[in-house]
């Protein structure tokens, strides 16, 4: 015998199911409830950084949008620094940007925003430049544990190809899957995504 | 009720790491229902095929959303009082408590968690539910809590019903609450649900079924808390969930060249 090591076992995954939005956006639902809301808004007046939206939808197995999923954004601010304690990297922090935030696809088109600002090069652990990324969460009805995945920048093309995560993609043509698209649009500069759960164009996703 | 102090029941006994700071242990899949799991009809086209792509957490993953009592109100973790309009909803009145700890039975403190689930008669107040049972004008669904320092939260409600849905001809989910939990990093995101002891749905559920490992589905049992309940007001459930472990940093890992 042997000394057991008696870690305990993560908590199994169980999809968010149709009704998400009850626990997470109660407005969709079609109730008010909670006097502080969490929303797709992670600017406020005095962030500091290059104001974008980010646009997109995730398309099923038969390139149908989604039409109940749900995003949660997580990125460092215009000075690539994460507002947690464990970034100990030497930017410096946003006091008016937590980085964080969720937004349900719209019911009838499945179109998902955020609006955020452009978050700069992270450092990693090997001391490595990470092109500016935007850390991406997915749930919905039939995903049985939430999907991880990037958003990267298509006018960061020199630092995206020298960024370590998209290095480790095998297949350059999947490396694209990641890159949101930069445009222009009524004086707002907007990046558009789609993610694909399945088929030729299926976005890479991450076990983190 | 009270909490339990911090680390009582720490089952391991290295000294605590700075969090975080090595990542996070890898994650289990074979604990987790899988992506593409035929018998749920919904995963089939909602499934990744390709595999997925393993990375070591970076600070992108270590790092996570942080959370206050600024973010949330009073009556938030109280679903009998926070939609009441003229008295209680109706239903079955229950303690859910527990704690949040990670693998290796730290308790996670001041983490959001979030709750949602159908109403006594198995209906949700969303504009997509259109099952017959009717909505209780008096029960919202939803709460939330930031766990104390030694990773406890609890809530008030009234016990949900169990409800069918499309995917057999006779599927009908089980009495659940829905739970979503942040932890300390991105990389420990969590949706799942809680399901009540006794109930005999549960063999039968769809949902619940695509988990491959018999003990993980127990473990979204929540089991009945008789020693805290209220007496002659409400029944208790002890639900604890457990997040991903971090890594000690025993040594700093210096890039070569540096
Ligand atoms: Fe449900």
């Amino acid at each position: 015998m042997v000394q057991p090591l008696n870690y305990l076992k993560e908590t199994a995954s169980q999809t968010a199911g149709p009704y998400v939005h009850i626990g997470l956006i109660p407005g969709m639902a079609g109730f008010d409830i909670f006097e502080k809301n969490f929303t797709n808004v992670l600017v406020g007046p005095n962030t500091k950084g290059e104001r974008i939206t980010i646009e997109g939808r995730v398309l099923d197995g038969t390139g149908t949008p989604l039409r109940d999923v749900l995003l949660e954004i997580w990125q460092a601010n215009a000075a690539g620094r994460y507002n947690h304690p464990a970034d100990r990297s030497s930017g410096e922090l946003d006091a008016d940007f937590r980085g964080w935030g969720r937004a349900g696809s719209d019911f009838e088109s499945g179109l998902i925003t955020f609006e955020t600002i452009k978050p700069g090069v992270t450092t990693d652990k090997a001391g490595r430049r990470c092109a500016p990324h935007v850390n991406v969460w997915i749930v919905a009805r039939g995903i049985n544990i939430g999907l991880n995945t990037r958003l990267y920048f298509s006018d960061e093309e020199a630092a995206n190809a020298a960024d370590p995560v998209l290095n480790l993609i095998d297949q350059p043509a999947r490396r694209s899957t990641l890159i949101a698209t930069r445009n222009e649009r009524g004086g707002k500069t907007v990046y558009s995504f789609t993610i694909n759960l399945q088929g030729p164009e299926e976005t890479v996703f991450l076990d983190v | 009720m009270s909490a339990q102090a911090a680390d009582t029941d720490v089952r391991h006994n290295r000294p605590a790491p700075s969090f975080g700071d090595g990542g996070f242990f890898q994650r289990d899949r074979s604990i987790h229902p899988p992506l593409h799991a035929p018998g749920y009809k919904s995963s089939v086209l909602r499934s990744p095929r390709q595999a997925l792509l393993s990375l070591e957490s970076s600070v992108s993953e270590i790092t996570g959303p942080v959370f206050g009592h600024n973010d949330i109100g009073p009556l938030d973790n109280d679903l009998i009082k926070n939609y009441a309009k003229d008295g209680d909803p109706v239903g079955e009145r229950i303690v859910v408590h527990g704690r949040v700890l990670d693998e290796t039975g730290r308790g996670v403190p001041n983490t959001l968690v979030e709750f949602w689930q159908a109403n006594a008669g198995g209906r949700y107040r969303h504009k997509k539910d259109t099952y017959l049972a009717p909505i209780d004008p008096n029960f919202g669904g939803c709460g939330r809590a930031l766990t104390d320092a030694s990773g406890y939260y609890y809530f008030r409600t009234v016990k949900p019903g169990p409800y069918p849905w499309r995917n057999f001809v006779n599927s009908w989910r089980p009495a659940h609450i829905h739970f979503s939990v942040f932890g300390s990093g991105f990389a420990q995101r969590l949706i799942t649900q809680m399901y009540f002891e006794g109930d005999p749905l549960i063999p039968v559920c769809p949902i619940l079924t695509t988990i491959p490992d018999p003990e993980a589905l127990s473990r979204l049992v929540a089991s009945l808390d008789l020693n805290a309940s209220l007496p002659l007001d409400s029944l208790a459930y002890r639900f604890d969930i457990v997040l991903r472990g971090s890594r000690s940093t025993f040594f700093e890992n210096r890039p070569e060249g540096n």
